[in-house]
């Protein structure tokens, strides 16, 4: 494999794009908000396909990412908006609200997907790599602003720092303490949205949840206390991200979303094996101790 | 009453904690001060279930308990004083204002907190969360405001625990974690909920304790509180409550038997020193 300018800005991008989703990832984790991220995943599907046929009768370049990353954003809010009116009318409980949302809308993404294909213009998008990611086919300008992107996510993590933890911990006591509990939750799902979507083609919508699970989980066992977390977190997800991108670049047609996944699952077995707060590391002070 | 742990207080963290307060036992009270708590014509109710029916109580400043049966409203009671549960109907003051000039300064310690004990944070960081609203939102704990949730977990006995997760420690301790958190908040007024529900003997002591010291500093607490054997020896007030106000006034006036009995819907049954409260089949 050459390291041309273009691999080079696309594995920082995706790295990147790791360390964002460990950062937001360790706030949803904590906040239980993990299912709502694969929600937001799915249901992006049905606005690239919306936003491609969009961009076609307009006329615009069919690969440019604003119109189809705008869809992502807008349809995965309305998954969202979606979970939470299930779940409002009590009904439904909000696991199965989630899954009858991200199947629902993730359908709809499908057809609205093979409809796209019979459109001339729209068809050159290339949109079956928004479902499993594909970094190869990434252009240096995407990954950049995908990074950058990513790194504001970063910073509103850090910048809502007390308020994310406080309502992560004890919610009720955060009212109680004057937050508003509201907004906070808002801003996270805003965060989660904005990582989800910057994701998207990277990553894939599938699989973006992986990114925002799995590199929190693993941080977990490694420290005890949330500014260690957190920093491991968002280590752990760069690395993935870089990992899937480099196996990515030197095996084109592995997907890139699998290769993260698989490097961030990867991170979660080994901290298992080895983290000192993992379940076997206790168990074995236990017996060290008696 | 001997702190826990056997653990010596010199009453040193105690104006660590509440700087700028009077510890000596009976401070002088301005007589224009409002009541710690002033509620009228409450009602609540959960869909078509009334939980409280015009419930009309002033609390006097001191330590008081909120007594009555399962179902009675008292937790209820305590959220809509909070804003956790919305009132139909019915006005809450607080030290003379409404709860939203209120909002942040009411100590609160809630039942058996149902938090995730595998949250990645120390014993002190759990207290040290009591100081969000004074800090700004993001960057490390000013020393400060870390110094206060330190000398708050010294108060009930959990120093040594500083630094230790709060999953890896016992029920009883978990518990004075938060009470120490409800200490650093620094609040006039503190509404716990049944603080002494399934505690050791140990986190009892640390209660009665922080209780009799918050009294002698000024503040005010109103518990919830279930063992009816124990209100006249650890409180000067007290709320019978069941859905409506059946009595309120001082322990001497108002924890009468006969009004106990009609609180809880039966008879008290007097053995000797012991009461036995027949409470009918619901």
């Amino acid at each position: 494999m050459t390291l041309t300018y273009n691999t080079l800005v696309v594995l920082l991008g995706c790295g990147l794009l790791g360390l964002a989703a460990g950062t937001v990832g360790c706030f949803a984790l904590l906040r239980g908000r993990a299912l709502v991220a694969d929600a937001v995943g799915h249901a992006a599907l049905p606005g690239v396909a919306l936003g491609a046929l969009f961009a076609a009768a307009l006329g615009l370049e069919t690969r440019a990412l604003p119109p189809l990353l705008a869809g992502a954003a807008a349809t995965g809010v309305l998954g969202v908006l979606a979970v939470q009116m299930l779940a409002r009318t009590r009904r439904l409980r909000e696991d199965a609200a989630i899954a009858v949302v991200l199947s629902t809308f993730y359908a709809a993404g499908v057809a609205l997907l093979s409809f796209v294909q019979t459109v001339p213009q729209a068809a050159q998008a290339g949109l079956s790599h928004f479902i499993l990611g594909q970094a190869a086919a990434l252009r240096a300008a995407d990954a950049m602003l995908a990074g950058l992107v990513a790194l504001g996510c970063v910073a509103g993590c850090l910048a809502l720092y007390h308020p994310l933890r406080a309502a992560c911990f004890d919610p009720q006591f955060a009212q109680v303490q004057g937050l508003r509990l509201g907004l906070v939750d808002l801003a996270l799902l805003g965060l989660m949205v904005v990582v989800c979507v910057s994701g998207l083609q990277a990553v894939g919508l599938v699989l973006m949840v992986a990114l925002l699970v799995l590199p929190p989980a693993a941080a977990r066992l490694w420290a005890a206390r949330l500014p260690g977390m957190l920093l491991l977190s968002g280590l752990g997800g760069a690395v993935a991200g870089l990992a899937g991108a480099a196996a990515s670049a030197l095996w084109p047609t592995l997907p890139t979303g699998a290769a993260v996944v698989l490097a961030g699952a990867l991170l979660l077995g080994l901290s298992m094996l080895m983290g000192p707060e993992a379940p076997a590391a206790i168990v074995r002070r236990r017996r060290a101790t008696p | 009453m001997n702190p826990p742990d056997g653990h010596v207080s010199s009453g040193a963290g105690l104006r660590a904690a509440f700087p700028g307060t009077d510890t000596s036992p009976h401070p002088a009270r301005p007589r224009e001060t409002p009541p710690p708590l002033a509620i009228r014509g409450l009602f609540v109710s959960y869909g078509d279930r009334p939980a409280l029916e015009d419930v009309t109580w002033t609390a006097a400043p001191g330590l008081s308990a909120i007594v009555g049966p399962n179902g009675a409203g008292k937790s209820t009671l305590l959220r809509a004083v909070l804003g956790l549960t919305p009132a139909q109907r019915g006005e809450v003051l607080i030290q003379g204002a409404p709860l939203s000039a209120r909002r942040g300064r009411i100590g609160w310690l809630p039942q058996r907190a149902a938090v995730d004990w595998d949250f990645p944070a120390s014993a002190l960081d759990v207290v040290a969360m009591a100081r969000t609203p004074r800090i700004r939102w993001f960057g490390p704990m000013p020393r400060a405001e870390r110094e206060a949730a330190r000398a708050a977990l010294a108060e009930v006995g959990m120093a040594d625990f500083a630094d230790r997760q709060i999953g890896r420690l016992s029920g009883g301790q978990q518990q004075r974690v938060f009470l120490a958190r409800t200490l650093a908040q620094d609040a006039d007024l503190v509404l716990m909920d049944e603080p002494f529900a399934a505690v050791d003997a140990a986190t009892e002591a640390a209660i009665v304790a922080v209780l009799r010291r918050l009294a002698a500093a000024g503040r005010s607490v109103i518990a919830v509180h279930h063992d009816l054997s124990t209100v006249a020896d650890y409180f000067d007030h007290v709320l019978l409550l069941n859905r409506h106000v059946i009595a309120a006034g001082t322990v001497g006036e108002a924890f009468t038997a006969e009004n106990v009995a009609a609180t809880y819907g039966g008879r008290l049954l007097r053995f000797g020193n012991t009461a036995v409260l027949a409470e009918p089949a619901a």
